[in-house]
């Protein structure tokens, strides 16, 4: 598009030919990200371009009883002021799974922070404060804040008038969705059990924080599309959602993939996409909005909160009986994921454990707090919080030291889900515990020096509370499983383009998907896929957009396994077509070409057993082989309504986790020294990568083991901490060292047997920390974050 | 209001600027050059990092004004920051043990062009965030590129410690940190070499 600057540009990378998988290849977008030059979703500019802005509910739930724009419409610079009444076409909602969401408000608001109005102006400014002269009268309504006051009689429904597909099976209005898993006999089995503890656990609001803030830019085009360059995890979701409501057909809205600051789960919805093309389609010029932090936390969906009550038994010699559970997720005022959320709550909420007897529950909640959705561990997260916490509670009641105790029980391969499905690939979960049990425990007293006590080590810090008086060491153990890709029976596909020609007498290949790299590394992955598929050196990487078939979400663990598995595919395919036209050229040569497994290698066509045959140069000479194709990994299916049983997951991620934490009892603050991780990933394509991804994993767990919350005031369902002055993210002082021992067990059923690996690291890092700080403190601490008051009772 | 200031060794200058308008946005959106990024605008993740004569600050707390007339690094400007400071024998801008670069030391500095061979030219830093893996999503990377390269400045030899204070004005959402830690040790140990860049 002319006039745009500063959209992503093609990736093109030469490079060894060993740089193929199983190398820690750097990143292809490296040194744009380390000049500044790499262009991000809010450095896009065009000349005459507009800002827009949102305004935004003051209050969580209300009647609208008035918009007044004319004042915003009268201010010098303003082109546009748009509510709910200039929305073009019958279709004005949008939502993942059910269109429950408004594109602007109608008649009533459901959360705090939820869209009233768009402005376009010459000036984010200029449009701040316009949007700050629309006049929203409310009539406030009581507010759902939480189970009780959701299914209390008379309760007011979030949304009446329901008629998605989960309303028939749900007890309530306000649930959106309800997964129970029924398997064996938990009352039969409860009665075998020698020891029974129970547990209430609350884990709280978690936001993402990708530092890369909501925005993009919406061009208005002659044809009377628009084309759109925006952030996000996933273009074909955001334009199945866009299209409608602007009334145009999909492919009169070009999105392209402008560059992404993290995302984490946090944009799988949409935020400004449709109102930055609504606002560009009616002013005809170019709309740029980018959210402030403060209306980021408002922008995008959190960690669903949660409330969880566990109940397990075991027998004296240590073997787990059965497990009674009950999950309430908090999905706040739209949908959003929440459904699937629950899917894997209730189907992983048995954690990495042979239980045979089960009775589970999950659901999620409508209420008026902020909508929740994705975040990395979806679901598992909470669960793993509550299992972990549980089996260290049975551990203890039986004397049992607490890894050998889940060492005990834990799955492996062949083991039955209370699902019913199969685990059909290496659960190396007792492994996992041996070698992070293993790895050396970091020196006692770390903070001591020569000259006295180094308070940076110290729990406080710089603040300089203590130099090791009442401060107490702890030790904790936990492990999780995460599933990978969409589940249920998602039609979870992929598609590749690969080009493969001749450039300047050598074979380069071209990968274009439109796989949202968001950070986590796909575009290296890919680029080192086409070199060992392809036997190329260079290989550039084409901007991702909607001009190439979906690649699915890049969320669940799934990229690499899915649109890496698709690029593979796609390899596969282009040189099967070299082949045979180097076949049909040069065939009658040599009877290899008939006989032997053919490679593509540095450039040339050999045999498995070395023999080159043929350049590929000579072989393509001025032919291109270009090929999209889509693929797919092995189809799941639904879990059943009433009992959850069903082969509903694809595979399953494992990690581990050892924290060692020194607390301040006294002050109650915490100091977390090391944090060892120990993860089966399959196959390592890039292990400089994969151990980023543990490390970061693991880290965004702790930081919602001792600090992160979204604060939301019980009576009025406002947020209270929109800012990072007030939500509070893990800086390099409060992250310790993370050793990481990387596994590689391979599943036969995936790409070259690599396992999905993002997530799971973020699961046990959370109750690893909190075992660790009941292990110092000897309190029971059922609820995460841990803030001071709740280890000094104050 | 007009508002000029030295940028990466050269003039800059911007008019009808609104009073309000930060350092960032005036760096961003009216000078062109996006690479100090715009994460938290609050003054909390030091994505925003740039040199004020000499000294690292969050150019989203700086009224575009209040640098009338001063000198400002940014991320984009990095590179030829470090190489002249290399070749003027590691203190030649006049920071190293002081609160900032000296005036002098700055008016002589230079922003070049991409070398001639095509290939970027990178400060050691740099480099050293692409080979040691600290670079996810980059968002935080110009800022603590911006603070690590200060540091290293004023302290050739960090211990962990160091390094963790340097940098704890700066979020990262990504790597967990254990990667810049390896980043931040990586270019002190190579020093103050110029090195072009090998990832793209």
């Amino acid at each position: 598009m002319s006039g745009v600057t500063r959209t992503p540009t093609h990736l093109t990378q030469g490079g060894a030919t060993d740089a193929g998988i199983g190398a820690s290849t750097l990143r292809p977008d490296g040194t744009l990200k380390v000049t500044g030059e790499f262009a991000y979703s809010s450095d896009l500019w065009h000349e005459d371009m507009l800002w827009g802005f949102t305004l935004r509910s003051t209050v969580a739930h209300a009647e609208i009883v008035s918009i007044d724009t004319s004042e915003a419409l009268a201010q010098s610079g303003v082109y546009a002021v748009l509510t709910y009444d200039d929305l073009p076409t019958e279709v004005k909602n949008y939502g993942l799974e059910i269109q429950d969401t408004p594109v602007l408000a109608h008649g009533k608001v459901r959360h705090h922070g939820e869209p009233v109005a768009l402005v376009a102006a010459d000036h984010p400014e200029t449009a701040r404060r316009a949007a700050a002269k629309i006049k929203v009268e409310y009539a406030e309504l009581p507010v759902v804040t939480d189970e009780a006051s959701a299914l209390a009689e008379g309760a007011p429904l979030v949304h009446e008038n329901r008629d998605d597909h989960h309303i028939s099976h749900v007890p309530h209005p306000n649930i959106v969705h309800r997964q129970p898993i029924v398997r064996g006999d938990a009352e039969a089995a409860a009665r075998r059990a020698d020891v029974i503890v129970t547990g209430e656990y609350v884990f709280g609001m978690q936001d993402q924080a990708f530092l890369g803030p909501e925005s993009g830019l919406a061009v208005p085009a002659e044809d009377g599309g628009v084309d759109l360059y925006v952030a996000t995890q996933w273009l074909h979701s955001d334009l199945r959602q866009i299209a409608p409501v602007l009334g145009l057909p999909e492919d009169k809205v070009r999105m392209t993939l402008s560059g992404v600051g993290g995302a984490f789960g946090g944009r799988e919805d949409l935020s400004m996409q449709i109102h930055g093309c609504l606002l560009a389609l009616r002013t005809g010029k170019p709309v740029k909005i980018v959210y402030n932090r403060f209306e980021s936390f408002f922008g995008h969906v959190h960690r669903h909160p949660a409330k969880l009550w566990y109940e397990h038994g075991a027998t004296k010699d240590g073997k787990l009986t059965h497990l009674k559970c009950r999950i309430v997720l908090d999905g706040g005022a739209y949908a959003s994921a929440s459904p699937a959320v629950v899917g894997n709550a209730s189907s992983l909420s048995v954690g990495p454990y042979v239980v045979e007897d089960v009775d589970i529950e999950a659901i999620a909640l409508y209420s008026n707090n902020p909508p929740c959705g994705a975040m990395r561990g979806f679901g598992a997260v909470q669960a793993c919080f509550a299992y972990e916490a549980q089996m260290d509670k049975l551990a203890a009641k039986l004397g049992m030291d607490p890894v050998e105790f889940r060492q005990l029980n834990a799955m492996e391969q062949g083991t039955l889900l209370p699902t019913g499905q199969v685990v059909d690939s290496p659960a190396p979960v007792a492994e996992l515990l041996r070698r992070v049990k293993a790895m050396p425990l970091p020196p006692e007293n770390q903070w001591e020096t020569t000259e006295g006590a180094d308070v940076r080590a110290l729990p406080g810090g710089l603040s300089n509370t203590t130099h090791g008086e009442d401060v107490v060491r702890g030790i904790g153990y936990a492990v999780g499983i995460k599933n990978v890709g969409f589940s249920e029976g998602f039609d979870d596909y992929s598609t590749a383009r690969v080009r493969m020609e001749v450039v300047g007498g050598v074979p380069v290949a071209t990968v274009h998907t439109a796989m949202a790299e968001v950070g986590q590394g796909g575009v290296t992955v890919h680029a080192q896929i086409a070199r060992t598929e392809l036997g190329v050196e260079q290989v550039t990487i084409h901007p991702a957009d909607t001009r190439v078939g979906s690649a699915g979400s890049t969320s669940a663990s799934r990229q690499t396994y899915v649109t890496g598995g698709a690029v593979k595919n796609t390899c596969e395919h282009v040189r099967e077509q070299v082949l045979e036209l180097g076949r049909r050229k040069f065939g009658t040569y040599h009877p290899a070409w008939a006989t032997a497994e053919l490679l593509l290698e540095g450039g040339k066509v050999v045999t498995d057993g070395g023999e080159v045959l043929a350049d590929v140069a000579d072989v393509l000479e001025d032919e291109a082989i270009d090929l999209e194709l889509e693929w797919r990994h092995r189809p799941t299916e639904p879990f059943d309504l009433r009992t959850g049983q069903g082969n509903g997951h694809v595979q399953y991620s494992f990690a581990a986790h050892r924290a060692v934490v020194e607390v301040d009892t006294a002050l109650g603050l915490v100091k977390v020294v090391e944090l060892a991780c120990a993860q089966d990933v399959g196959k390592a394509l890039n292990p400089l990568s994969v151990v980023g991804q543990i490390q970061g994993g693991t880290t965004q767990g702790l930081g919602v083991a001792v600090m992160e919350e979204i604060i939301v005031d019980p009576k009025t369902a406002k947020v209270r901490n929109p800012s990072f002055t007030d939500y509070l993210i893990p800086t390099i002082l409060d992250t310790p060292t993370i050793p990481v021992d990387v596994l590689e067990l391979a599943d036969e059923h995936a790409p070259y047997g690599l396992r999905g690996i993002g997530e799971a690291p973020t699961l046990s890092s959370t109750p690893a920390v909190l075992a660790a700080i009941r292990n110092a403190t000897g309190l029971e601490l059922n609820r995460t974050p841990v803030r001071p008051e709740h280890l000094t009772g104050t | 209001m007009r508002v000029k200031f030295t940028v990466n060794g050269r003039e800059q200058q911007a008019d009808d600027v609104w009073e309000g308008e930060s350092l960032l946005y005036v760096l961003r959106e009216r000078m062109g050059l996006p690479g100090s990024k715009n994460a938290c605008e609050q003054g909390e993740c030091g994505s925003c990092t740039v040199r004020l004569d000499g000294v690292p600050v969050c150019s989203c707390l700086v009224a575009a004004g209040q640098v009338e007339g001063r000198e400002v690094v940014t991320v984009e400007g990095l590179a030829d920051y470090a190489e002249q400071r290399a070749q003027h024998g590691g203190c030649a801008t006049g920071a190293c043990g002081s609160a900032g670069t000296s005036v002098d030391a700055a008016q002589r500095w230079q922003a070049k062009p991409a070398g001639a061979d095509g290939q970027v030219r990178l400060s050691p830093v740099q480099q050293a965030f692409i080979d040691a893996g600290a670079v996810q999503c980059g968002f935080c990377t110009p800022g603590l590129l911006v603070a690590a390269d200060e540091l290293l400045e004023r302290n050739a030899q960090p211990s962990d410690a160091d390094i963790r204070e340097a940098l704890s004005g700066n979020l990262c959402r990504c790597t967990g940190y254990e990667k810049i830690l390896d980043a931040v040790r990586l270019a002190a140990a190579r020093g103050d070499a110029q090195t072009t860049g090998t990832g793209a």
